[in-house]
């Protein structure tokens, strides 16, 4: 099989598309012959960007109006696939929008769903997608046996997003049908939770805290340490289930991936779950009470110590160069 | 108010995981423990039903090998019954058989008010059966809800967003899928284990189900290679005497990030 259409599942925010749309993309036109970006929402203030990066139709539903995406998204989806445009590949974000999405479509089309994956590619045995698994030790190639669209979604930093120098795409209207009871649930309003500095994926400098902080009171260590490094404070599953920080600081398999310059994990063992949204870091930096703790597995520099005695001598010192 | 949870069993995640060499699938021959994910969906339950003043908590699982001691902690939490499909043809199923099955078994459950599961089992983390599900029942859902409640027949729940969260609402019969952490799960007392080992469990195969086809044959994927990636290496593990402080400033140094 070729892949002659490709389709991105394209998100913004501010009127401007998301990186992770961007990698999607860049992937796509890699892959594909002809590349379509399919947006929820209004799209006029990103064809130019969208275009630019490889997309050659926008696809747009226009405002959902407080409906939750999972249901109009894929509706609007299914409606442009029964009109006859049937792509063989449907690339989604491993998000919250995403998942939703693409679950929902799946019943739509009665096709299978391959995720958190890191790769695509073509080949003898058709459209393979590769998901690493045991915390990134063992890469599974799962290729698609049916036919398409294929229905596939990638964790944040696969690829690289790259402007391909396109023209801004045609944007398309794909109206959201009656999505009767099922697309009922509504929004009635958005919270957005304040953060300050770099945002935790986008960070050169990410300083990460779990367990070993030994309570929630100790987590201001790790945010001073990044405030002082310029960087974003980050937090182990373990610590984000307890309570001591918003799930939006998590980095792991349910949370974040990040890849940044530096990577300091304070007090965090390095259950599987953590190390897959760390790996790919350029530096490793770690602390641990533990000596056998499988964070220094990975480390490039590894400190044995107590993080209540490390920390506020590094910010110290930190400090006193100013 | 009558709820659904939907539970898996899984390998557990204490012990290392391994491929059977012959299907590349994970290994699910031992013994199965719930899931700790869904905990925090059998806990939410619990609480909406005596916040409701009446109704009763109900468990569905699917296994291939008629596991069900993962299922009885659920019921030991105070879950009142549990169905379980079991059929050995349901090895390999991927996400969209296992939703058709336990869409197909919540039918067979009567009527429902609220369906719960977790955003993403532990073992597999497919993270779509949820709302795969709601869509074969026709049903609105609100997944990665982190604040549930319910007044009447009206479902409001702080939906997890990127940026922060949302609040969204809809009308019962609704599906949720709820982030590990929004209640504490409780430990089941002694007094609920011993219950749980007569409460009563319902067993469906995919047959009796009618969900055909199911397995590796239904899944409309498959593994054709298991590759070990490429290994990071460790750098220097060095013991904290007292100085340390000073290795991490010489490293970010050196890496002219300060």
């Amino acid at each position: 099989m070729t892949i002659n259409n490709i389709w991105v599942f394209a998100q913004a925010n501010s009127d401007v598309p998301t990186t992770g749309t961007l990698e999607l993309l860049a992937k796509a036109r890699a892959i594909g012959a002809s590349v379509t970006a399919f947006v929820g929402g209004d799209a006029t203030a990103i064809a130019g960007a969208l275009g630019e990066h490889g997309a050659t139709k926008v696809y747009a539903t226009g405002d959902l109006a407080g409906k939750l995406s999972g249901p109009a998204v894929s509706g609007a989806m299914k409606a442009i696939i029964d009109g006859g445009d049937t792509p063989n590949v449907i690339m989604f974000p491993q998000n919250y929008e995403g998942r939703d999405i693409m679950s929902r479509l799946s019943v739509k089309l009665d096709r299978t769903v391959l995720t958190n994956n890191t790769d695509i590619a073509e080949s003898a045995d058709g459209v393979i997608a590769t998901t690493p698994i045991f915390g990134g030790n063992s890469l599974v190639a799962t290729a698609f046996t049916g036919s398409g669209p294929h229905l596939v979604s990638f964790r944040p930093k696969s690829f690289v997003a790259e402007s391909a120098g396109g023209a801004a795409a045609p944007v398309v209207a794909a109206p959201i049908p009656d999505l009767g009871i099922a697309g009922s649930a509504k929004v009635l309003a958005v919270h957005v939770e304040a953060s300050s500095g770099p945002k935790l994926d986008e960070a050169a400098i990410v300083v990460s805290g779990g367990r070993g902080l030994g309570e929630a009171g100790k987590y201001s260590l790790v945010e001073e340490l990044a405030t002082l490094l310029k960087g974003a404070p980050g937090a182990s599953r373990a610590i984000v289930d307890a309570g001591w920080v918003p799930y939006s600081y998590q980095v792991g398999q349910t949370g974040k991936v990040v890849k940044p310059t530096v990577y300091i994990a304070a007090g965090i063992s390095g259950a599987t779950q953590h190390m897959v949204g760390m790996k790919g870091s350029k530096n490793i930096i770690a602390i641990n009470k533990d000596k056998e703790a499988p964070i220094f597995g990975v480390a490039d520099l590894g400190i044995v110590g107590d993080v209540h005695k490390v920390l506020p001598q590094l910010i110290e010192l930190l400090k006193s160069r100013g | 108010m009558i709820i659904v949870v939907c539970v898996k069993q899984i390998p557990d995640p204490a012990t290392p995981g391994a491929l059977d060499s012959a299907t590349n699938a994970l290994k699910r021959d031992g013994k199965l423990i719930l899931d700790e994910s869904d905990g925090y969906g059998v806990e939410m339950a619990l609480q909406l039903v005596t916040t409701a003043g009446s109704g009763e908590v109900m468990v569905v699982s699917m296994a291939p090998n008629g596991e069900m001691s993962g299922m009885r902690t659920a019921l030991a939490m105070g879950a009142a019954k549990g169905v379980l499909v079991s059929d050995p043809a349901l090895a390999g199923s991927d996400a969209l058989t296992t939703a058709k099955i336990l869409a197909a078994a919540i039918q067979k459950m009567g009527a429902v008010d609220l369906i719960i599961a977790a955003t993403e089992s532990s073992d597999g983390y497919t993270g779509t059966v949820p709302e795969q599900i709601a869509e074969l029942l026709g049903m609105p859902s609100i997944t990665f809800a982190k604040k549930v409640e319910v007044s009447g027949t009206t479902l409001k729940v702080n939906r997890q967003s990127e940026a922060g969260y949302d609040e969204v609402e809809c009308q019962l019969p609704a599906l949720i899928s709820v982030t590990a952490g929004v209640v504490e799960p409780r430990y089941p007392s002694f007094k609920g284990i011993m219950a749980a080992k007569s409460k009563p469990v319902e067993t469906f195969t995919a047959s009796d189900l009618g969900v055909t086809p199911t397995g590796w044959a239904g899944a409309g994927q498959k593994i054709v290679s298991v590759t070990q990636a490429e290994a990071r290496q460790a750098g220097d593990v060095v013991e904290d005497d007292g100085t340390a402080f000073e290795k991490i400033v010489v490293f970010l140094e050196n890496l002219k990030v300060i």
